[in-house]
């Protein structure tokens, strides 16, 4: 599924630098990338999706390299087959429940927004127990229902891939368990890849395997996923 | 697109009080120096075109102007009067054709004008429903004044009393609708004519009354000499001209000495105008004779000047409103700084995101622009009434 290759990565300013000979996750896999603030973790999964671009190497995301394709081409390749899901949820507050859950397709037509994506996105609301508050407002919901709400946002195009920053980052240990079960449960039954940032040790042991970004290098600055 | 415009239109809808300050913001850019312009040019085609239909306008020294807006357009301040002796002056001339007019009472606020029947000649104006008034106590209303009144011929109207406090001051008269008036598009629309004799009737210098002569009135008579009898208060006088009592009216003083506010004078010929006018050169003549069109153009010269003044000062006012909204956007565009980042990062496309920005000002411009165009043509269409009803204020 992702094979990176002779990837490094450093900033146009300069001070970080990640280093990563080799790294391959395969498909249907759910792997954990752990490791010290600053260590490259969000940064890698900016470069696997396709938000930066590395400075050499190639990542190879199914038989396509992200690092040679267009800035459109990767926009499209990231909104058709990679789910983002962020510890801050990013939800739009504006829009209501079920507005932010259907967003992918509104902001690229390589999406085609038809009945069944309304369909879908009722469905997996149920699913995650939110389906009465579909009209509400993001900021009339609780931290877990927030970040269930961006984990439907990120599974509705039905991704091969999903890309989690510390997804459990900002929940109490109940809606930890639950926002982690639904995003399992998702990538077990639909044999989508599952990559997530993470500091709790404690949940490790669901993962097929941990990554501990020690093995790779790393240089000066922290790992912050404001890079573009 | 669509999805484009919806994301805009969830946003504007979610921050609904700053996107009505800025849109009544906008709004008010657009149309406060178009919408002047529009009001202006209005009142300068409806003044200048009732003022060249109207020759010459002779009435009591004064403001020239107040005596023009008063007989053209019935406003609401009654203007000195002076005495009938002036249209005859003018009648007897023979060098124009004279029309008096009496305008000092009204009924809710619609001016009663008291004239003759060549006012409506005059003004080529035509009887809708009913007939011409042809007695005394009939009036004609114009189409305005029978719809808010809900009055047409066969119904009645009362004058107005001047003022509450005034009790021993005019009586209030019925007068029947002989007929309602087309449709003129004009001040006439808004008013009640009455032969001039009625409105006399109105100011209490005509009156009917008990016959002092029957033997039911003799408790009401002090003395009685041989042409002369005096009465107290407690004779009845008549409030409504009936077919029964037309006969008892009558009018006290010279003819000559009743009240009127103006007179309109319609001369044959420029020759005739300019002897006509020549004749009240006299700085002691008690009256003056103004060109309506030449007093309309001077009120005219001073509204364009100021008008250019305003619009200096709304398109000045229009550009802090501008820079200050182009703040707002500016401000919004860096509060939004996350969400764009946010689209970026889950894969919106370039100019889908650019648009779901720039939506916002071009939906906050557009609604802006369209009901400043709206206000625009409704000022268009109503700016006229807008215009009489600010002359008669």
């Amino acid at each position: 599924m992702i094979a990176i290759r002779e990837l490094e990565f450093r900033y146009a300013t300069g001070g970080f630098r990640l280093e990563i000979p080799q790294l391959d996750v395969a498909a249907g896999e759910s792997v954990a990338f752990i490791g010290p603030s600053g260590s490259g973790k969000t940064t890698l999964l900016n470069l696997m999706a396709g938000i930066v671009s590395p400075s050499r190497g190639s990542i190879d995301l199914g038989g396509v390299n992200i690092a040679a394709l267009s800035d459109r081409h990767r926009r499209e390749l990231r909104i058709t087959k990679i789910g983002l899901v962020f510890q801050e949820f990013e939800l739009l507050e504006y829009l209501s429940v079920l507005d932010n859950i259907v967003l992918p397709y509104r902001i690229n037509a390589a999406l085609v927004f038809d009945a069944a994506v309304w369909q879908r996105a009722r469905q997996l609301a149920a699913e995650v127990g939110i389906a009465d508050e579909l009209k509400r407002y993001p900021r009339h919901l609780s931290q877990g229902e927030r970040q269930r709400v961006a984990v439907c946002r990120a599974v509705l195009p039905q991704p091969s891939l999903l890309l989690a920053d510390e997804p459990t980052g900002n929940l109490d240990p109940a809606n930890k368990g639950k926002v982690l079960d639904i995003l399992f449960d998702y990538a077990r039954r639909t044999q989508t890849t599952l990559v997530t940032v993470t500091h709790d040790h404690d949940l490790l042991e669901r993962f097929d395997r941990v990554v501990d970004f020690k093995e790779f290098q790393a240089f000066d600055e922290p790992d912050t996923g404001d890079v573009q | 697109m669509k999805q484009i415009l919806y994301l805009a239109w969830r946003y504007l809808a979610y921050h609904r009080f700053k996107t009505l300050i800025l849109i009544t913001a906008i709004t008010l850019i657009f149309y406060v120096p178009v919408g002047l312009r529009v009001l202006v040019n209005q009142s300068a085609e409806q003044l200048t075109a009732r003022a060249v239909g109207t020759p010459l306008v002779i009435g009591a020294k004064g403001s020239p102007l107040e005596l023009v807006l008063n007989t053209l357009y019935f406003g609401s301040d009654v203007p000195a009067t002076m005495h009938y002796t002036q249209f005859e002056r003018v009648a007897e001339s023979e060098l124009a054709s004279a029309i008096p007019v009496y305008t000092r009472f009204n009924v809710q606020g619609h001016p009663i004008v008291g004239t003759t029947l060549e006012y409506q000649s005059f003004r080529g104006l035509e009887i809708a429903a009913g007939r011409q008034m042809a007695v005394l106590g009939e009036c004609v209303v114009g189409s305005r004044v029978a719809a808010a009144l809900g009055v047409g011929p066969g119904d009645s109207v009362i004058s107005s009393p001047e003022s509450v406090f005034d009790i021993a001051g005019v009586y209030p008269l019925k007068m029947n609708v002989a007929g309602v008036l087309d449709f003129a598009d004009g001040p006439d629309d808004d008013a009640i004519f009455v032969d001039i004799k009625t409105a006399w009737i109105i100011a209490g210098i005509g009156h009917g009354h008990q016959d002092l002569a029957q033997p039911g009135a003799v408790a009401g008579v002090l003395s009685r000499d041989d042409n002369e009898i005096v009465a107290n208060a407690s004779v009845m006088q008549y409030n409504e001209i009936t077919e029964e009592n037309r006969g008892s009216f009558h009018f006290h003083g010279e003819l000559s000495d009743y009240p009127v506010t103006a007179v309109i004078a319609v001369p044959q010929d420029q020759r005739s105008s300019a002897l006509l006018q020549g004749r009240y050169q006299n700085t002691d003549d008690v009256a003056q004779i103004v060109v309506p069109e030449g007093v309309m153009n001077e009120l005219l010269a001073t509204v364009l000047t100021v008008q250019r003044f305003v619009v200096a000062g709304a398109v000045l006012l229009g550009l802090a409103t501008l820079a200050s909204a182009s703040l707002v956007f500016a401000l919004s565009l860096r509060l939004r700084r996350r969400e764009i980042d946010t689209l970026f990062r889950i894969g919106g496309s370039r100019a889908a995101v650019a648009m779901v920005m720039a939506s916002e000002i071009v939906v906050v411009l557009a609604v802006g622009a369209l009901l400043a165009a709206t206000l625009t043509l409704a000022t268009r269409e109503f700016g006229a009434v807008l215009i009489r009803l600010l002359i008669r204020m």
